[in-house]
């Protein structure tokens, strides 16, 4: 029952050859089962898996039932769901219950999928390797030994163990293409505006998108379809009519010109990798693509300026968590400062402290033009080279990241080499660009990302691409040894 | 030493619009605690704040009433700081985009002239919530109801001079906001306040002295008193050759001083920046000039159409024009009557007189304006009175009639106040006085010429008590008419 892609399920549930109960059930059990070892949920919620599936059974016994009607799925524990525990990855948000749904959780309700749980993720969305969550690491079922990536490690290695076959998921600097890779399935970072940021928990709001991991480019355009849209709720939501990704995902490719930066092709990129990368990108050339190198000149910028505008952003939006109103709330405070100062020392972990003193001190009076404006016009340069590079191709494609899974516990003393793990991811999120990672490739027996990056709101043109390769290779197939 | 003085104010005036600035919580005041915060207002994790796009009109009312050049592109920023009624850890503002930029109002001097004050910029905010310091023991309660409630905080230029011209200057944009609409006014409920800048410079020096700012002070009176005893305390400072600390102070109206607030209780690094939540204000020159089209007659084109058009002194007319009510009330009754003279001694004599009284507004006047009207109608055609208008209008003012026009004339009748003008009848009734008082004769009589003007009074006092209502001008002239064919 767990090797079932999202279009599977869904012809299965329509051709009544299990139940949306029986196929939420064997799931269940499996997550029950196996993600003790991989800890890639926070939550699991069976009961309301199951009446979620009972409700969908009965829907479709009606007549009544759509394309998602049944179909499980997961949500990252960022997004808030009313009435279940959302906890960010954080301590701070240890006893949140969430009293309304996020947009993207509305939804998905609304299409009939069955939400199996809360996946992990690091703490606030904060790291590349899911090691910052307060709830534990999360482990890459290639190798346990090896982080899944992150921040959506939890979404990324349930559904490369085949616990969930599609979860949703952010991206602020590469939280979705960099675990789609580390743990070898597809994820897709939308533009800027696409989904509705509404419920989902800020980080670095300007950064922040929502977005999916799946095995399957086609089952990626199947929850896009349900996540993207207006939402008078979000002010930066964008009111744009949303096109049916999976109709244009056989269209041709033919003539279709392929950018390669040769930034993204820099000595930081393990040669095996590259060899890799190069290699999918041959396979475009079979169906007819161009393939030209191209040149983003202010590709090492990408990441000075980020940390400087997202933790400058994650300052203000985590000033909130203060202990007053909601989450955690340090016992026998002896006045307001101290209840501040100590459930908020107690409720964040280092990474997160890190990033608040960073972006405080960046915002800091004296230091505001150096650091912060002068990162927001280094970020319009990141974005006018894409826009330069955009008149030229149709689509640039490289790396997702420098090397494959790096193991646990190697980067968690040195921030820096953490941070550059999203050397190839961030400078999209900074544009605001659409961004995919397809599996393309091992290396050492751990999954290679191919990163393909698209033009404002050409996500269906991404997901044309990467159902292509699928249809052409068997990369996206591959899954951790034991597993299938 | 002879010392100038230099004050700015920092007006907060909550803008009437139904729903809060970036949520569709209700702004009405007096709920229940709490009861009036979505998860917007509590600042929950993964909440949005959009921008309600009344508040941005009245802004843009407001620059366009004070001359204003209006931000076509305003930009909302983030104010960081902790505070328990503060539920996000910031307050959404506009620090370098705001929506008002450079306008002016004129104020009146006690001396007659008119002052202009500029004013630096006015920009849109949210208010934060309260925090309740009584009945949780040792804890604080916070009432979020407030937070969100759409704020316009006007920032003067330094360039009052004296108290009486922060307070004038403070009634005078109470007076155009309400003309507006876009505030209630209600200063009891906070709906206006004021922060005070005040420092002292020797007179003729350039530079600015050191200044303090006196915080949320909330009545006109207030403002006056706050800043008289502020220049007091400043000014014994530096004449025993101290120097200013630049602190925010706190008045006390009981004790009419300030006191420096605790140094905690002031924050000093904001680290504004530009709200990622919020896209930039655009709006275009079609969108102003129909907000303008939406402007009412102002109060000082008002008060100039009163003395121009109208006759009225400047005095009554700047009384006459402050209040939006008021002058409403004033205008609908002297176009009843067709006649602003008398209705302005009116509004301003009986009509602010019961208000006073009775310590009510002018909407709770219970004499409409069109009944005053009426009663100044019968005034002008002598079927009243002086004295039995006055009668009339108390009357109805203690509730008495059915609040229409028409039981005015009903009233006039059953109260027996019609003037009589019949001189037939006032002779008769001028004759037996005459006849009953013949001793009050003879010393009229002996009275030299010159002086019978003023010895005839008592007769006329002695006709009116004889017979109620009659015409005094009809007595007068049937008296000197009779008394001179004596003798």
């Amino acid at each position: 029952m767990h090797n079932k892609t999202i279009a599977q399920i869904a012809r299965e549930l329509a051709a009544g050859e299990y139940s949306s109960v029986e196929i939420t059930q064997a799931l269940l059990s499996r997550i029950e089962q196996l993600d003790p070892v991989y800890n890639s949920f926070i939550t699991v919620t069976p009961e309301q898996a199951l009446a979620q599936a009972k409700a969908a059974d009965e829907l479709r016994a009606a007549g009544q039932a759509g394309i998602w009607t049944g179909v499980p799925m997961a949500h990252k524990d960022i997004f808030c769901t009313n009435g279940v525990l959302t906890t960010c990855g954080s301590r701070m948000l240890g006893n949140f219950v969430a009293p309304y749904d996020a947009t993207v959780v509305s939804n998905f309700n609304a299409a009939g999928a069955v939400c199996l749980g809360k996946t992990n993720l690091d703490e606030f969305a904060m790291g590349s390797s899911n090691e910052s969550s307060f709830y534990g690491a999360v482990k890459n079922p290639w190798d346990l030994e090896r982080v899944p990536g992150g921040s959506s490690g939890g979404s990324a290695a349930a559904v490369a163990a085949r616990l969930v076959p599609g979860a949703t998921a952010t991206d602020t600097g590469g939280s979705i293409r960099q675990p789609a890779a580390l743990c070898g399935i597809t994820g897709i970072k939308p533009t800027y505006g696409r989904v509705s940021r509404w419920g989902m928990i800020a980080y670095a709001s300007s950064l922040d998108q929502g977005g999916v991991m799946t095995r399957t480019s086609e089952d990626a355009a199947m929850m896009l379809n349900v996540m993207a849209g207006f939402d008078p709720k979000d002010s930066t939501c964008v009111d744009r009519a949303v096109p049916d990704y999976t109709a244009t995902l056989n269209d041709s490719i033919e003539g279709l010109t392929i950018g390669l930066p040769k930034e993204y092709f820099s000595a930081d990129l393990d040669p095996a990798m590259a060899q890799q990368v190069r290699a999918a990108v041959a396979e475009f050339e079979k169906m007819g693509a161009k393939v030209k190198e191209i040149s983003l000149p202010n590709t090492h910028l990408a990441i000075p300026v980020y940390y400087v505008i997202a933790p400058s952003e994650c300052s203000a939006n985590l000033s909130r968590m203060d202990g007053v109103r909601f989450g955690h709330r340090v016992a026998d405070p002896k006045d307001i400062n101290d209840l501040y100062k100590r459930s908020r020392s107690e409720g964040f972990g280092a990474e997160v402290k890190r990033r608040i003193m960073v972006g405080t001190y960046a915002l800091s009076a004296g230091f505001y033009d150096a650091y912060y404006l002068k990162a927001q016009q280094v970020r319009r340069l990141i974005k006018n080279d894409f826009v330069e590079a955009f008149k030229e191709v149709d689509v640039i494609m490289g790396p997702v990241t420098p090397t494959p899974a790096f193991r646990a516990g190697e980067k968690t003393s040195d921030p820096v080499s953490m941070y550059l793990e999203d050397i190839f991811t961030i400078a999209l999120n900074l544009a605001g660009l659409p961004g995919m990672s397809i599996p393309c490739g091992t290396v050492n027996n751990l999954p290679v990302g191919l990163q393909l990056i698209g033009n404002y709101f050409e996500e269906g043109r991404l997901l044309n691409l990467g159902h292509k390769f699928q249809q052409a290779t068997d990369w996206h197939q591959q899954a951790p040894a034991g597993l299938v | 030493m002879e010392w100038e003085v230099v004050i700015g104010l920092e007006i907060h005036a909550q803008l009437a619009t139904k729903s809060k600035i970036f949520s569709g919580a209700s702004t009405e005041f007096g709920a229940d605690a709490n009861t009036q915060a979505c998860a917007i207002d509590l600042g929950l994790p993964g909440v949005l704040p959009v921008f309600n796009e009344e508040a941005l009109r009245m802004a843009v009312k407001f620059g366009l009433a004070i001359d204003a050049e209006i931000g076509k592109r305003s930009v909302f920023d983030r104010k960081n700081y902790f505070y328990p009624d503060l539920p996000k850890g910031y307050q959404t503002t506009q620090l370098h985009h705001p929506i008002v930029g450079k306008g002016y109002i004129d104020i009146e001097l006690d001396n007659g002239e008119t002052k202009r004050i500029n004013v630096t910029r006015a920009h849109l905010e949210e208010d934060a919530g309260k925090s309740v310091h009584e009945g949780f023991g040792a804890m604080s309660g916070i009432d979020l109801n407030r937070a969100g409630t759409p704020l316009v905080e006007i920032v003067s230029e330094p360039e009052m001079r004296s108290a009486k011209e922060a307070a004038a200057y403070f009634r005078k944009m109470h007076s155009i906001v309400t003309y507006l609409g876009i505030c209630d006014g209600d200063l009891s409920q906070g709906s206006m306040r004021c922060d005070c800048n005040v420092s002292l410079r020797p007179k003729g020096q350039a530079e600015f002295g050191t200044r303090t700012e006196i915080k949320n002070v909330n009545s006109f009176r207030n403002v006056e008193r706050a800043i008289e005893s502020e220049i007091q305390r400043q000014m014994d400072i530096l004449e025993d050759g101290g120097r200013i600390i630049q602190e925010t102070r706190l008045y006390d109206a009981d004790k009419n001083e300030t006191r420096g607030m605790r140094s905690k209780e002031v924050a000093n690094d904001y680290r504004y920046f530009p709200c990622p939540d919020l896209l930039p204000v655009i709006i275009d020159d079609d969108y102003i000039d129909a907000v303008r089209a939406t402007l009412p007659e102002l109060p000082d084109a008002k008060r100039k159409r009163f003395v121009e058009v109208h006759g009225l002194s400047s005095v009554d007319a700047g009384v006459l024009s402050a209040n939006r009510e008021l002058a409403a009330y004033f205008e609908t009754v002297a176009e009843t009557v067709n006649d602003y003279k008398l209705a302005a001694n009116w509004v301003q004599g009986d009509v602010s007189a019961t208000l006073n009284r009775l310590e009510i507004s002018i909407a709770e006047l219970a004499v409409s304006a069109e009944q005053l009207g009426r009663i100044l109608q019968l005034i002008k055609d002598n079927t009243l009175n002086n004295g039995g208008a006055k009668e009339v209008f108390n009357a109805l003012a203690e509730g008495k009639g059915d609040g229409s026009v028409a039981c005015i004339d009903s009233l006039v009748d059953s109260m027996g106040l019609k003037q009589v003008s019949d001189t037939g009848a006032i002779e008769a009734i001028v004759a037996e006085v005459l006849a009953a008082n013949a001793k009050l004769v003879e010393g009229y009589l002996a009275t030299p010429e010159d002086k019978r003007a003023k010895a005839i009074g008592p007769f006329i006092g002695l006709v009116r008590k004889a017979a109620k209502g009659v015409n005094p001008q009809v007595v007068m002239d049937v008296l000197q008419k009779k008394l001179n064919e004596l003798g």
